[in-house]
């Protein structure tokens, strides 16, 4: 009997957290221990893949054999003996470990052209890479286009920036196509600082190898021989992945001099963030690699003209990088024709929050939100009820039901007050409360300000205290107008975009969610019963059987009570961190 | 010291390093950034230390006082915020009898610190336990992380 048996195993940031590592060994060794290969003539390999975007079922395990695959949710290295001794060895499949509709439904609703690879193939191997079509794109363009040809098919392919501002890729190259200079750079923006998203680390972690390709033909059309790829610190795997990659393509003739065996030459380097939200923005990255503080200049000039050191300069995103590729290979209409008449191809959104099926999720262009919510997502956890969904991060807005039927496009979105962003999107519901988030991103934005213009230093640190006091119960009749009059001022006169979108979220919450603030500043009230100063918790008496499991976790000791008679909190020492609310198993502690 | 900053210094002039590569290797070397090892490379390239303080006071990766033995980061970005990351934050700084506006026990057993997000929000809320990540984190959870920490101390 020959079969051929893989063993795929997710080994990105969320399945190593989930413990895939231990996972791959178990089945290294049951390999190994039974000597699978040596009985039954099988080839059996178990590898790593990258991540496959549906996190929460981690560690996903694909189990193919004879290319008919099997794949298990939330694997631990114990149950490996047995899904190697029944599904491999004596091939039934242990149905119950097995992944359900939700998984297949969440895959089968998406179109993936940039995670297409992911979890699907091994990172760290390049012959993995060049068996699915790998490097043959960046071949051709090397060896039989030229740079205007090149130039062209990604103007037409409708490509915008996948960094969240959607600048026409095609016109950004072309612009440093025509720049005449002697040093020219190509820089890859993977400082991914959006809280929320995560698609360019994984792609990062799971296909380092399409960034790379989709930054030599960017070289090659723009004249350039020198690239950087700016990782952010908080992706240690990434800048692994990356590393590996870029050092096996020196050693295949991929990178370097004379690549592909052209008169080309092509250098790439990784350069590693220091933590600094700002970094994102294009002048600041650059001003960072140049080991500088990373502040952000002017726009005088556009970078294609002059950035890192002065010199012309083309800076992309990763997801927009990995898209070229397939462009140079399937051609500019095959791209053009999957979004919408305005922008070209898919995007990756990662969907987290309060849905059912939270991950990476890619579609066209112009897919309805409620699809990506409802049928991708699975619809609100615990079946709650949909409240609001944040799009676009820090620099973006919520959007309510209402606009549920929107096709997600960069115009749309902006259009009901949000942004697209870099693609993150969190599903707000009932039990969250719209100030709280808007002084969640505020804070962040505060933080992060790098203190250069005044606007955003001084404008975001006044905005945020007004939210402070309000989520406090200390707000105060004008403070809502006061806070819309802030935010106008810091829009209009901030250098970069960190403070120029800043107030978004502020605003498209009053825009659409001003009851809340008012229940806040008026009844001192929170609807949601989130912000701590206004919600008190109570044990109901009645309910309680006094277990004393709340007494046991107070961190603050401030539960009296007797076995078996109701407990009560004081609430001079109660700290409000909600412990004994989830403690109780017979929900007599009441939030209001 | 002197020879470990000599070899962080062969390795800037090798790989056209910066100030920000030179504080990397400090950081990852020390945990943190001495000053005298500041004075020491600013005397060598003859950059006034304030540079090297500019950038070092700049990004958030660099630290300029020794760090707690254990390190425990609590992503606090948006979903992870959403589910939860602030209340295990509260009751880590609580639990550990951490000083107000401090990040580091007075012993330096724990440092507990936030980050912006590490980017896995799918398996929120998230924090990382010297190095490891962990998901689906439950104040349960990081209590037994804790108590863990604690007795091998």
């Amino acid at each position: 009997m020959d079969k051929e048996i893989v063993i795929k195993i997710c080994t990105g940031t969320g399945g190593v957290a989930s413990g895939s590592e231990k996972v791959l060994s178990a089945f290294q060794n049951a390999i190994a221990a039974t000597g699978t290969e040596a009985t039954f003539n099988e080839r059996c390999t178990a590898k790593k893949v990258g991540c496959r975007g549906f996190c929460s079922k981690d560690v996903l395990v694909d189990i193919i054999i004879n290319g008919e695959k099997t794949t298990y949710k939330h694997v631990k290295a114990d149950m490996v003996p047995r899904i190697f001794d029944e599904h491999i060895v004596k091939g039934n499949p242990v149905a119950e470990w097995t992944v359900g509709d939700d998984y297949h439904n969440f895959h089968q609703k998406q179109q993936k052209v940039v995670l297409s690879h992911c979890g699907e193939i091994d990172p760290e191997d390049i012959d993995a890479y060049i068996a699915v079509g790998g490097y043959e794109a960046a071949r051709k363009a090397i060896l039989s286009m030229s740079p205007e040809e090149i130039v062209d098919v990604v103007k037409k392919s409708n490509l915008r920036g996948r960094g969240g501002a959607g600048f026409p890729t095609g016109l950004k190259w072309e612009l440093g196509l025509r720049i005449r200079s002697d040093v020219k750079y190509v820089i890859c923006n993977g400082d991914e600082g959006d809280p929320g998203a995560f698609m360019d680390r994984s792609v990062m972690e799971g296909d380092p190898h399409s960034v790379i390709e989709g930054m030599i033909i960017c070289a090659k059309a723009t004249g350039s021989h020198k690239g950087y790829i700016y990782v952010r610190a908080e992706y240690p795997l990434a800048v692994k992945r990356l590393q590996m990659a870029i050092d096996t393509c020196h050693d295949r003739g991929f990178l370097g001099n004379n690549i592909f065996g052209s008169d080309f030459d092509f250098d790439l380097r990784i350069f590693q963030g220091a933590g600094a939200f700002v970094c994102g923005e294009a002048t600041a990255l650059m001003r960072s690699i140049e080991g500088k503080r990373g502040m952000p200049s002017p726009k005088m000039w556009r970078s294609a003209e002059k950035g890192l050191w002065d010199k012309p300069t083309v800076l992309n995103n990763v997801e927009t990088f990995a898209n070229v590729p397939r462009i140079i290979l399937n051609g500019s209409t095959w791209y053009r024709n999957l979004g919408t008449e305005r922008s070209g191809g898919t995007k990756v959104f990662s969907v987290t929050g309060k849905v059912k099926n939270t991950g990476l999720v890619e579609v066209p262009l112009g897919v309805p939100l409620r699809h990506i919510i409802y049928e991708i997502g699975g619809g609100i956890e615990g079946d709650k009820a949909f409240k609001a969904i944040q799009t676009g991060g820090p620099s973006g807005g919520c959007i309510p039901a209402e606009h549920l039927d929107i096709e997600v496009d960069y115009e749309s979105l902006a259009q009901v007050g949000s942004i697209m962003g870099s693609g993150g999107m969190v599903v707000l519901d009932e039990t969250s409360c719209m100030v709280n988030t808007a002084k969640f991103f505020l804070e962040f934005t505060q933080e992060e300000s790098c203190g250069k213009c005044t606007p955003c230093r001084i404008g975001t640190k006044r905005m945020l205290e007004i939210l402070d006091r309000i989520t406090r119960g200390k707000g105060r009749e004008g403070d809502i107008e006061l806070l819309e009059e802030l935010a106008r001022y810091i829009r209009a006169a901030s250098l970069c975009g960190l403070g120029m979108t800043a107030p978004n979220p502020v605003l498209s919450t009053l825009r659409y969610f001003r009851h809340e603030y008012e229940a806040h500043i008026r009844e001192k009230r929170c609807p949601a019963a989130v912000c701590r100063d206004l919600i008190t918790y109570t044990i109901r008496e009645e309910i309680c059987k006094g277990c004393g499991a709340c007494k046991k976790v107070c961190p603050a000791d401030a539960i009296r009570g007797t076995r078996k008679t109701p407990h009560k909190i004081d609430q001079s020492l109660c700290v409000k961190c909600g412990t004994c609310f989830d403690a109780c198993k017979f929900l007599s502690i009441m939030k209001a | 010291m002197e020879e470990t900053l000599q070899k962080i210094l062969e390795n800037y002039r090798n790989n056209e390093g910066n100030i920000v590569t030179i504080l990397q290797d400090i950081e990852k070397t020390f945990g943190y950034i001495p000053e005298e090892a500041v004075t020491w490379f600013s005397k060598k390239l003859d950059i006034p230390a304030s540079r090297f303080f500019g950038v070092a006071t700049f990004y958030s990766q660099f630290h300029l006082r020794p760090r707690g033995r254990n390190i425990i980061t609590v992503c606090r970005g948006t979903a992870c915020h959403v589910k939860g990351s602030e209340r295990l934050i509260n009751r880590l700084l609580i639990e550990l009898d951490i000083p107000d506006d401090e990040d580091t026990t007075p012993d330096q057993k724990f440092t507990v610190e936030k980050v912006n997000c590490i980017g896995a929000c799918g398996i929120a809320p998230v924090a990382v336990v010297n190095h490891e990540v962990h998901g689906k984190m439950s104040l349960d959870k990081m209590m037994k992380e804790v108590r863990k920490l604690k007795k091998t101390e």
